[in-house]
């Protein structure tokens, strides 16, 4: 590097720039925090949903599936499934026909052994998570 | 080594190989599943699998990253380590933390673990990267904390360089970002958009302060550059990071219910992430070409130029492949993503950990200046092996993400996910294969550690 660029003026532009963008970054947030009553389908959230979130996480589904494309790529992507099965009904069913030792050769879901009212929790909360806005993704519907 | 206390970093790098080789044994169990479906199943599913692989690679680096702080801020900063007795406490603290969460994962279905460590009064759980008990978490605070203090107090009494100051800034990020693991709204968007504030502002922002810190560090002692030119490196390089990377936390807002203009701040900042890792590695192969002494420990050097090319090609190049949103939008969520975390965890962070353990392992060991010409060797094959096997996997990986993104998402007839993984097997097995040569990698480094002890130092020309 030349001269004429010292190190007190790279200093600067490390602390200046990383306060300047941060400020960018807040107020970007504070922006998408206004837009999100539009776009995050929080009017489905009841408890039923709240109750289908902890079943989702207490069962670690992100370890398998991924959720709006995160997660991991063992198994489908479920931000669309309630579109795809068609039913939170379908849904359930899915989740309880899991076979317990699996299936010889293939991938497949653990039998968790959900209660009924667990089980509607989890298909009503993969219903609210495929009424988010996500600006047209998946491509499809296989997710 | 100039301080007594530095040697406490001996621990934290003996753990953080331990469970590395861990972390590559559950990558391995995954690998099999991924083409043998039921292997292991149900005792040890895929999900747990993962969890294990996944959190054992954060917990080795953040001993890595700790045992390279106790080695080099004592040293820069011309002092002892303020306590080194709480750095001893804190070690024994964390492994036991991290090793009953493990084997809590492995012994106890995931769902009564949330209960047993009572998730419900403050659920943090079941998050990608964030799966630890609220109790872990908790744990983590606490150690990390503890680690901060101490490095803090040592910077606050000795000789204040950059390198010490930016691995302090790094290391804060680190605590201060954390916490946003502890914020879990059932607003999925918002779990999702603030889970990122600890992941990305992690590895694309404070992490690579720690490892510009650490490069620096290994730079100045081997090549004996001048100070002054390498911290001037080092302000501008990490400017560039966060500069980028602090806006470019956008690549991950395009599809999970955010306003659509993320799409542009998010391709054009990210776009822009791989200039730092570029000049990284233009920084540290011309401090390498322009130093002033020849070094004896030429795996120490090997593995500095090793992480700046790595980082470059892993976190730089394989991150702007999909990082546009019109390309994210086919390839997010697919195994394209799979094969750039792979190349850029390696290349960024376990690289600079394995390097600066090389460069202190030997000092801490009794060794003037560096390991047998025998250990280095067989250090350097391990090098070699563990990063060409990185590569292949990032490779097949590519190759499994591209005919994934084009079968299922792309072509006139979209075909079901299972369908496509039967189809693309053939490159999880190939990915399998080149894992296990990584393993093999993995094994030749640990014997590099037993192999040639009892010879003597190894030697060079000295620089004309």
């Amino acid at each position: 590097m030349a001269q004429a660029f010292t190190k007190a003026m790279a200093r600067n532009i490390f602390y200046g720039g990383t306060v300047f963008f941060f400020l960018v970054l807040l107020a970007l947030t504070f922006q998408t925090h206004r837009e999100w009553p539009e776009l995050d389908n929080r009017q489905a959230i009841n408890d039923v949903v709240t109750l289908g979130k902890k079943v989702w996480e207490d069962n670690n589904c992100v370890g398998c599936h991924s959720l709006l494309g995160e997660g991991a790529y063992f198994a489908p992507e479920l931000g669309n499934v309630y579109t795809r099965l068609g039913s939170v009904e379908a849904i359930k069913g899915f989740i309880m026909s899991r076979p317990k030792e699996g299936i010889p050769g293939r991938r497949s879901m653990p039998q968790f052994n959900l209660s009924e009212e667990e089980l509607t929790a989890i298909a009503e909360f993969l219903k609210y998570v495929a009424g988010i806005n996500t600006a047209g993704w998946p491509p499809n519907i296989k997710g | 080594m100039k301080y007594q206390s530095q040697k406490v970093a001996k621990l934290y790098f003996i753990a953080a190989i331990g469970l590395f080789v861990g972390q590559i044994l559950f990558g391995l169990i995954m690998g099999m599943q991924y083409v043998v479906g039921d292997f292991l199943f149900p005792e040890i599913p895929f999900n747990v699998a993962r969890m294990v692989h996944t959190n054992l690679l954060i917990v080795w680096l953040l001993f890595g990253f700790m045992g390279a702080s106790y080695y080099l801020v004592p040293e820069e900063a011309e002092t002892e380590l303020f306590a080194p007795w709480l750095a001893h406490l804190m070690f024994w603290v964390f492994l036991a933390a991290g090793a009953a969460t493990i084997l809590a994962y492995l012994l106890v279905p995931y769902a009564a673990l949330a209960e047993l460590t009572m998730n419900d009064l403050l659920p943090t759980m079941g998050r990608e990267f964030l799966e630890q008990p609220t109790i872990t978490k908790i744990g983590i605070v606490i150690v990390v904390l503890a680690f901060l203090f101490n490095i803090g107090m040592t910077i606050l009494k000795g000789r204040k360089t950059v390198v010490n100051l930016v691995l302090l800034m790094g290391l804060t990020g680190l605590a201060v970002f954390f916490l946003f693991a502890f914020y879990n709204p059932t607003n999925l968007v918002m779990d999702k958009y603030y889970w990122w504030w600890v992941v990305h502002l992690w590895v694309e922002g404070v992490w690579e302060l720690i490892l510009g810190s650490i490069l620096a560090f290994i730079l100045i002692k081997t090549t004996g550059v001048d100070r002054e030119v390498i911290e001037k490196w080092l302000y501008i390089i990490i400017a560039m990071t966060l500069i980028t990377g602090i806006v470019g936390m956008g690549h991950h807002y395009y599809w999970i219910g955010a306003p659509e203009f993320w799409q542009w701040w998010g391709s054009i900042f990210s776009a822009l992430e791989p200039i730092p890792f570029f000049m990284m590695t233009v920084y540290a192969f011309n401090m390498v070409n322009k130093r002033r002494r020849n070094h004896p420990n030429k795996a120490a050097v090997l593995w500095a130029l090793g992480t700046a090319v790595m980082a470059f090609l892993g976190a730089g190049v394989w991150g702007f492949l999909h990082t546009l949103a019109p390309v994210n939008y086919y390839t997010h969520g697919t195994q394209i993503t799979a094969a750039h975390g792979h190349m850029a965890f390696y290349g960024a962070y376990v690289m600079i950990v394995l390097g600066m353990i090389s460069y202190s392992m030997p000092l801490m060991r009794g060794r003037e200046l560096c390991n047998s010409a025998r250990s280095q060797s067989l250090e350097m094959w391990s090098f070699w092996l563990m990063t060409i096997s990185m590569v292949f996997i990032t490779l097949f990986l590519t190759a499994a993400g591209i005919l994934q993104v084009y079968l299922q998402r792309f072509s006139d007839n979209p075909m079901d996910f299972m369908v496509v993984q039967d189809k693309i097997a053939l490159f999880y097995w190939l990915r399998e294969i080149t894992g296990v040569i990584f393993l093999i990698g993995l094994i030749v480094y640990i014997a590099s550690f037993f192999i040639g002890q009892d010879e003597p130092e190894a030697t060079v020309e000295p620089l004309k």
